[in-house]
């Protein structure tokens, strides 16, 4: 058996001294592990890093087997986002997320390349906004997805400021009222078409709204929690919104 | 083919890094052909490091000390600390002789994968450190991984409001490298880190 694909780095877990064992996102092949030799040695260290788009060769005896790959570098998404921690939490926790959630060897080749899209990001400004969008779409591509179009008490596209918690439709400001403590803020940027910029807390609040569909129709059937990276980002932009409100609040 | 000693010899060298069962055999004979000069020295020696080494209750250095060699050294300057991961990294700028600080090891990095968070870290003692009225500067030098740099920011967090300098170790060419085959994330970073030069020299 051997197939070539791309595929993007999501774990690598030390096998002994020198060997790895590696998780890619690949496009055709879906999430897939493999025997890396020496992927845990210096020269190899740095290909091998989380987010990192690979050329990937896999071989092994039987399909069944874990196999090993052969791989060289194709883009290094990594090293650009090593130095500013909300974009590395974003990295991290977009590797951590696709990790937890996606069955092996199943794949999802819109998912990949909406995947590379949001790696190639990184380097923009409002990569947050395109992060939070990248969730929604992880969730709709597992078969959860939200309906943000219209109120799913009144039907009205106008005015949509929540989403139920339970079924995960819109709700407008006027209907969702009496219920707001136990709703979740839609928050303006996903109303807007891709690219609106978003402050820190909508992009808090976005995150607030994936995270706990990520948590209840993808992660929690399968007994698992959302990755520590994806809970420090929250942390992260949390912080950055009450920085600026207070800002806001002292000008 | 061997006795029952000599097999579980075998068995306890083979599990030491670099080696497999076929290097450990050829240790283990090495070892019991030179049985005066190195069998019986090594046994002793590791008899004596085993009963003797801790770990230092300042900065998690391994020594025969507590606080270790590094922390009790009046000659160190007690006013710059070292983060590093492991204690290895610690002995590797210790052979390059250029840092006379001090130092703190974390104990490993924070990886979701493996299950460790900020608490399995030596982290609150670092922040305990580093209130220190003495203290001025904290190097980061953790590895220029994802996880290593991680863990370097939420270090950064966790120090935020004390009155002391943090800095990072440079990411960038190493010496001898060549740019040909350098990676594009070191090149790039390299670039990102270019300062100027000066005609003047360092002679002072």
């Amino acid at each position: 058996m051997e197939w070539i694909d791309d595929g993007i780095v999501l774990a690598r877990r030390r096998h002994g001294e020198a060997a790895a064992i590696v998780s890619l996102f690949t496009r055709a092949h879906g999430r897939h592990l493999g025997l890396v030799r020496g992927g845990a040695g210096r020269r190899a260290a740095g290909v091998y890093e989380a987010g990192n788009l690979l050329r990937a060769r896999w071989r092994a005896r039987l399909s069944e087997h874990l196999g090993s790959y052969a791989c060289e570098p194709v883009e290094g998404f990594a090293a650009g986002v090593l130095d500013d921690p909300l974009r590395l939490e974003g990295l991290a926790a977009a590797c951590g997320v696709l990790e937890l959630a996606l069955a092996e060897r199943e794949p999802h080749e819109s998912l990949f390349d909406a995947t590379l899209e949001l790696l190639r990001g990184f380097a923009r400004p409002g990569w947050a906004g395109d992060y939070v969008r990248w969730e929604l779409r992880c969730i709709a591509e597992f078969g959860f997805g939200l309906d943000l179009e219209r109120c799913a008490v009144s039907g009205t596209n106008h005015d949509l400021a929540f989403v139920s918690p339970r079924s995960g439709r819109a709700v407008s400001a006027s209907a969702g009222a009496p219920y707001r403590d136990r709703l979740l803020a839609l928050p303006a940027f996903l109303k807007a078409p891709a690219g609106d910029p978003a402050d820190a807390a909508e992009i808090t609040a976005g995150l607030l709204l994936t995270g706990h569909f990520l948590e209840r129709f993808v992660l929690g059937p399968q007994r698992r929690a959302l990755p520590a990276a994806r809970t420090r980002l929250v942390d992260r932009w949390r912080h950055s919104a009450t920085i600026s409100s207070r800002s806001t609040r002292d000008s | 083919m061997t006795g029952p000693e000599i097999e579980r010899l075998i068995q306890l060298l083979a599990r030491l890094p670099g080696l497999g069962p076929r290097s450990a055999r050829r240790a283990a004979l090495h070892l019991l052909k030179r049985r005066e000069v190195l069998f019986l020295p090594l046994v002793e020696a590791m008899t004596a490091a085993a009963s003797s080494v801790r770990t230092c209750s300042v900065c998690g250095n391994l020594d025969s000390c507590d606080p270790c060699t590094i922390c009790a050294n009046p000659k160190r300057d007690p006013s710059q600390i070292c983060v590093v991961e492991e204690i290895a990294d610690l002995w590797a700028i210790e052979r390059s002789a250029a840092f006379r600080g001090r130092y703190h090891v974390l104990g490993g990095v924070l990886s979701a994968l493996d299950g460790v968070g900020p608490d399995d870290l030596s982290i609150a003692a670092l922040v305990r450190r580093a209130g220190d009225p003495a203290m001025k500067e904290i190097i980061l030098a953790t590895n220029a991984t994802v996880e290593g740099q991680t863990t370097a920011h939420y270090v950064v967090d966790r120090l935020a409001g004390l009155p002391v300098r943090v800095t990072r170790l440079a990411h960038g060419l190493p010496v001898g490298g060549e740019l040909d085959y350098l990676d594009d994330g070191t090149l790039a970073a390299a670039l990102q880190s270019r300062r100027a030069i000066s005609s003047a020299g360092g002679g002072g």
